[in-house]
């Protein structure tokens, strides 16, 4: 690897004003697994790196009914699978970290490096997506919100600017009857990538009925990205095996995969319909369980 | 940059580790002080060979630069025996027969006794799961998987 430099600030304001100091070719440093491979494979090297190990402010993770949950920007993927209320509440997200890697991986990983990453296949992008989730992100500008909607702007880009740092991951509690889950299909097991990767979130009536579906999808687009018509079609419906059957058939027309050495558009567009069908009737399940 | 300093406990023991800011742990363990136990197979996070345990938890040292561990606790294959008796897991790994030629076995024994420490008596599933990030080109697995059970009925 070729030097760079490294600084370790001890809080938020700090890290923002190294970056605003030491201008162009700085990277945040949360737990490294990508920024190091990028660095070792594709020779993609900082001029210096920042890096958030004394940055104690963004090492909680929080949540209560009103506010919501708050992953900060330090927070291992290892410690959101293990969470807690993460795993009743926020059940997608969960299982998004636990299939990120291995044990290693998530012990250093983070979903905010997961997310600034930006890569299609992201395990946490589609199960943020169907819960809303909003990036706090801090810059020298100050401080601002950005809606994970529109938070991707290609593979490996972001809105996120120069001089800013994702400081945490705000996912709004969701409504009493409602379950989300997230399913991606590898051909190994652990330790492989998203050939595609589908969340879902349901949010049932007092009747029973859907009052709100969202579908995600991950690796069959340049981003991770929100089924919309999908979505929107199973409102109002009874969340039966039509309704579900339906919504897959949507959601597989939105897919926009690619052939690649890991799968052919075509197969790929088969497994969201496949995936989209299982994930939404497990969130069914869940919503009807909560 | 400079070369820092990096004060961290390794083993046990305090240490003062003189590197460059882009070195990896991996390397400050084997070219610093010389604890060539900890192996590198692939460099990129991917077979585990590398693994050491970072306070209490397995990572990759070749995924984790040197200022990283500034204060930290840093637990290498050399630092699991107790002077002349193996730690159970690496007994364990001998009378079972869960190495070959020994490239992955420091990395699979670090994460099985991360394993063990926080679960005692894993279903054979979450043994293989715990290991999913040490590959092995010898063993076929069983045999290291038979001695992490071996490890945590002994242990019990
Ligand atoms: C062997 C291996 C297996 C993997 N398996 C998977 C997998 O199954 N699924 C998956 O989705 N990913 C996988 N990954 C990729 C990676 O582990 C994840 O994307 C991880 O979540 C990245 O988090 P990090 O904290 O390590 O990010 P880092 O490497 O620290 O950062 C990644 C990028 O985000 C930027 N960044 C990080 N934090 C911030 C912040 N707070 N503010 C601004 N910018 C920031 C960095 O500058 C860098 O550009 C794998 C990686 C390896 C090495
Ligand atoms: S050398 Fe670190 S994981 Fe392979
Ligand atoms: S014993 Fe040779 S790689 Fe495992």
């Amino acid at each position: 690897m070729r030097a760079f430099a490294y600084h370790a600030p001890s809080s938020l304001a700090e890290a923002v004003a190294v970056l605003e100091r030491e201008g162009p070719g700085g990277r945040i440093l949360a737990g490294g697994t990508d920024l190091l491979v990028q660095a070792k494979e594709r020779g993609s090297v900082p001029r210096y790196v920042v890096s958030l190990r004394d940055v104690h402010e963004l090492s909680r993770v929080s949540f209560d009914e009103a506010g919501g949950l708050e992953i900060g920007a330090r927070v291992s993927l290892g410690e959101v699978a293990d969470h807690p209320e993460i795993r009743r509440r926020f059940s997608a997200i969960s299982t998004g970290a636990s299939l990120v890697g291995s044990y290693q991986i998530q012990n250093r990983g983070t979903v905010g490096g997961n997310l600034c990453n930006a890569a299609p296949s992201a395990d946490c992008a589609p199960p943020l997506l169907v819960l809303d989730a909003v990036i706090d992100v801090h810059g020298a500008t100050g401080r601002r919100e950005i809606p994970l909607v529109d938070f991707f702007v290609g593979p490996g880009r972001t809105v996120l600017g120069a001089d800013e740092v994702l400081v945490s991951i705000r996912v709004p509690s969701p409504p009493s009857k409602s379950g989300s889950a997230y399913l991606r299909h590898t051909p190994r097991q652990e330790m492989d990538i998203a050939v595609v990767g589908v969340a879902a979130s349901v949010a049932l009536d007092a009747r029973g009925d859907v009052a709100s579906l969202r579908v995600a999808l991950g690796a069959v687009g340049p981003t991770p990205f929100l089924a919309r018509e999908a979505g929107a079609r199973a409102v109002g419906q009874a969340p039966d095996d039509a309704t579900i059957a339906e919504v897959a058939r949507i959601a597989a027309g939105e897919a926009r995969p690619i052939s690649d050495q890991r799968g052919s558009a075509a197969w790929r567009r088969h497994l969201v319909e496949v995936l989209a069908r299982r994930a939404i009737k497990i969130a069914i399940g869940r919503a009807l369980a909560a | 940059m400079p070369r820092m300093i990096v004060n961290a406990r390794i083993n046990g023991e305090e240490h003062e580790l003189f590197t460059d800011p882009h070195r990896t742990l991996l390397e400050a363990l084997r070219d610093t002080i010389g604890l060539t136990g900890t192996k590198e197979g692939c460099g990129t996070g991917d077979c585990g060979a590398c693994t050491v345990l970072l306070d209490g938890s397995p990572v990759n040292a070749c995924l984790v630069l040197a200022p990283e561990v500034e204060g930290k606790e840093v637990i290498t294959i050399e630092g699991i025996a107790t002077d002349n008796t193996l730690h159970p897991v690496q007994e364990a790994f001998v009378n079972e027969g869960g190495l070959q030629c020994g490239i992955c076995t420091p990395g699979m024994v670090l994460s099985a006794v991360a394993l063990l420490d926080r679960n005692p008596t894993p279903t054979e599933t979450e043994i293989r799961y715990a290991i999913a990030g040490n590959l092995c080109r010898c063993t076929g697995y069983d045999k290291i998987v038979r001695a992490i059970e071996v490890a945590a009925e002994a242990s019990r």
